[in-house]
């Protein structure tokens, strides 16, 4: 268990630990796991802006970008937390559509039209992800369910039923009041879609890094038995994280809903793995107890620029998954010399 | 020995595990400000007899007393209540959390008012607090920021048992504090139990390091085969005697 962690060097090695500075550079204090990933985008973004900086730099395709990424970040803020805690959640996609189905159906009982059932839509898609992250915590910690296991089953339940409650057909009668703010709505010239992400990321990062529940989530993660020896309820704070990661996706499930103008029944099976990468990529580690909300949002940033960016240099966007999957094997890579270094130091 | 109530005391304790009689009548006694090193050989039920003082066992027979009142069969987090903090030999830290986020694990301070409200962390209350622990024990850590697994084994030993004295106001138990330590470090460790005994409180010292026990020991008692074979005064024992003891060479008929 926490063993390797705790166990004792020789003494001419802990004079060394002692002397050595934890850190080379002073950015990491601010962006901490970050850091790497951080330059990766800006090198990224750098070589798009030289090889064509008029379409590439400019303010209205960034908002492009940040449109495409908005959804996956919405749920990679809580896959952010789920993964600190060493867990993992599958389900995202499919509870993203289970939700807006739901929220299809119930504005479709009021006449898919009007602000109010629009607001009763956003609270049924918020209620219904927040359910099935529930039965995702309760499972993993009541019935001992591995969490990869719990939700790659809720990803099936929550798909399959979302094409039993439509038969299999997408709904598309959003109601003009949703299109026209979440959906397609801008304050100041930014889509409502991207404030309300990046809102979601600012809360999800303040709460990870100043409150006692993002500390106790860093807590379980690192030595869920510490957590317990020192009072803290380990299943009830995996439940909470497990339904905010669900409750995300549900709003997710009102945002693409709006947004696409369909339930896009088939549209997400892969957003599990890219929610998973992005926040991997962003330093978060798949052991659990190490992750910031800043790397999750650059982790979210990347593929998104690189499909923008490749496209606009004329290549073709499948180049995006073979670039992606290389900064994320990178990433991982990253990770695991920086926790060689301080283990074995 | 003095003749006012033990602080706390173990007395014929009985503890089964299946077939196995962990604990057959085992006694333990220890008194204000004092040091008890717990001796006994592998499978003497140290640990079990411990674990039943500190509530994560119900004793099947016999009782635990703390200040003269009986405990046997409370929870743990009520025992830690009465003001007794456990270092086990694992450590229990969270290696990615930094050093104030061990000592406040599970007991996170909160900012007043609103924010406080929301969960917030007085974060830099917590640092200083954990400063000046750190101070009053001299225990040195170059940068309390730093997640703990890039201290030293000893230096994790220390922020253990910083957390356990922070919050243990009677009574800090110890399981094979320096089993796994270096000579400089099992001496920090050592000077430690003796400033937790300089500030009032008592340590119980779970231990199979007879030089380590004679340094900070005010008292020894031995366990063999689930029962208290012997009780010295650490000035007056011999090695000869502690080791028989352990070993069922001689056994003190009083102590039982």
């Amino acid at each position: 268990m926490s063993t390797s962690m705790t166990t004792p060097r020789t003494s001419d090695q802990v004079e060394e630990t002692d002397r050595t500075p934890r850190r080379r550079f002073a950015m990491p204090r601010l962006l901490g796991t970050a850091t790497d990933i951080t330059a990766i985008l800006i090198l990224i973004i750098a070589v798009f802006a030289v090889l064509d900086f008029q379409s590439f730099f400019t303010a209205q395709n960034f908002t492009q970008i940040l449109i495409n990424a908005a959804l996956l970040l919405v749920m990679a803020v809580g896959a952010t937390f789920v993964l600190i805690t060493g867990g993992v959640d599958l389900s995202v996609g499919s509870v993203l559509v289970f939700s807006g189905v739901i929220a299809a159906k119930v504005m479709e009982l009021m006449g898919s039209a009007g602000w109010g059932a629009s607001l009763v839509g956003i609270l049924a898609a918020l209620l219904a992800g927040t359910a099935w992250g529930c039965v995702n915590g309760l499972v993993i910690t009541k019935l001992r369910v591995p969490p990869l296991i719990a939700t790659l089953g809720s990803y099936g339940a929550a798909q399959g039923l979302a094409q039993i409650i439509t038969n299999g057909n997408d709904m598309k009668n959003v109601p003009t009041e949703l299109v026209d703010t979440l959906g397609f709505g801008r304050v100041l010239g930014v889509p409502i879609l991207v404030i309300v992400a990046l809102v979601v990321a600012l809360i999800g990062g303040l709460v990870l890094w100043s409150t006692r529940y993002g500390r106790r989530t860093y807590a379980v993660g690192s030595n869920p038995e510490a957590a317990r020896r020192a009072g803290i309820n380990v299943d009830r704070h995996l439940i909470k994280v497990y339904a905010v990661a669900g409750l995300l996706a549900g709003l997710a499930g009102i945002l693409s809903f709006a947004k696409f103008g369909t339930t896009t029944l088939a549209g997400h099976a892969t957003d599990n793995l890219n929610v998973i990468a992005a926040v991997v990529i962003g330093g978060t580690s798949l052991f659990g107890g190490v992750g910031t909300m800043v790397g999750t949002v650059v982790g979210t940033l990347i593929p998104a620029t690189l499909a923008n960016g490749l496209v606009i240099v004329g290549l073709n966007s499948f180049w995006r998954d073979f670039a992606v999957g290389v900064v994320l094997v990178a990433a991982v890579y990253l990770d695991q010399l920086r926790r060689r270094s301080r283990t074995s130091r | 020995m003095t003749t006012n109530t033990p602080l706390l005391e173990a007395r014929e304790v009985t503890k089964r595990f299946g077939a196995v009689d962990a604990l057959r009548g085992a006694s333990f006694q220890i008194f204000p400000g004092e040091v008890v090193a717990l001796m006994g050989d592998n499978g003497a039920g140290k640990s079990t007899l411990i674990k039943t003082m500190c509530g994560v066992y119900a004793p099947d027979g016999g009782d635990v007393l703390f200040e003269g009142r009986s405990v046997a069969g409370r929870s743990p987090k009520e025992i830690q209540a009465l003001g007794i903090e456990t270092v086990y030999q694992d450590l229990a830290l969270a290696p990615e959390l930094d050093t104030p986020g061990n000592l406040f694990l599970g007991r996170e301070q909160l900012m007043p008012g609103i924010l406080g409200f929301f969960g917030v962390l007085a974060k830099s209350a917590m640092r200083q607090r954990a400063s000046t622990v750190l101070t009053e024990l001299s225990v040195k850590i170059k940068d309390i920021k730093a997640p703990v697994n890039t201290l030293s084994g000893g230096q994790q030993q220390s922020v253990a048992v910083a957390r356990a004295v922070t919050w243990a106001d009677k009574l800090v138990i110890m399981d094979e504090p320096t089993a796994a330590l270096g000579v400089p470090q099992t001496q920090a460790v050592l000077a430690l139990i003796r400033t937790v005994k300089e500030s009032g409180r008592s340590v119980i010292l779970i231990s199979h390091s007879l030089p380590d026990v004679m340094q900070v020991a005010d008292r020894i008692e031995v366990l063999r085969l689930g029962r208290r074979v012997a009780q010295l005064t650490a000035a007056e024992a011999t090695e000869e005697q502690i080791v028989g003891a352990m070993t069922g060479a001689w056994t003190q008929e009083a102590a039982a």
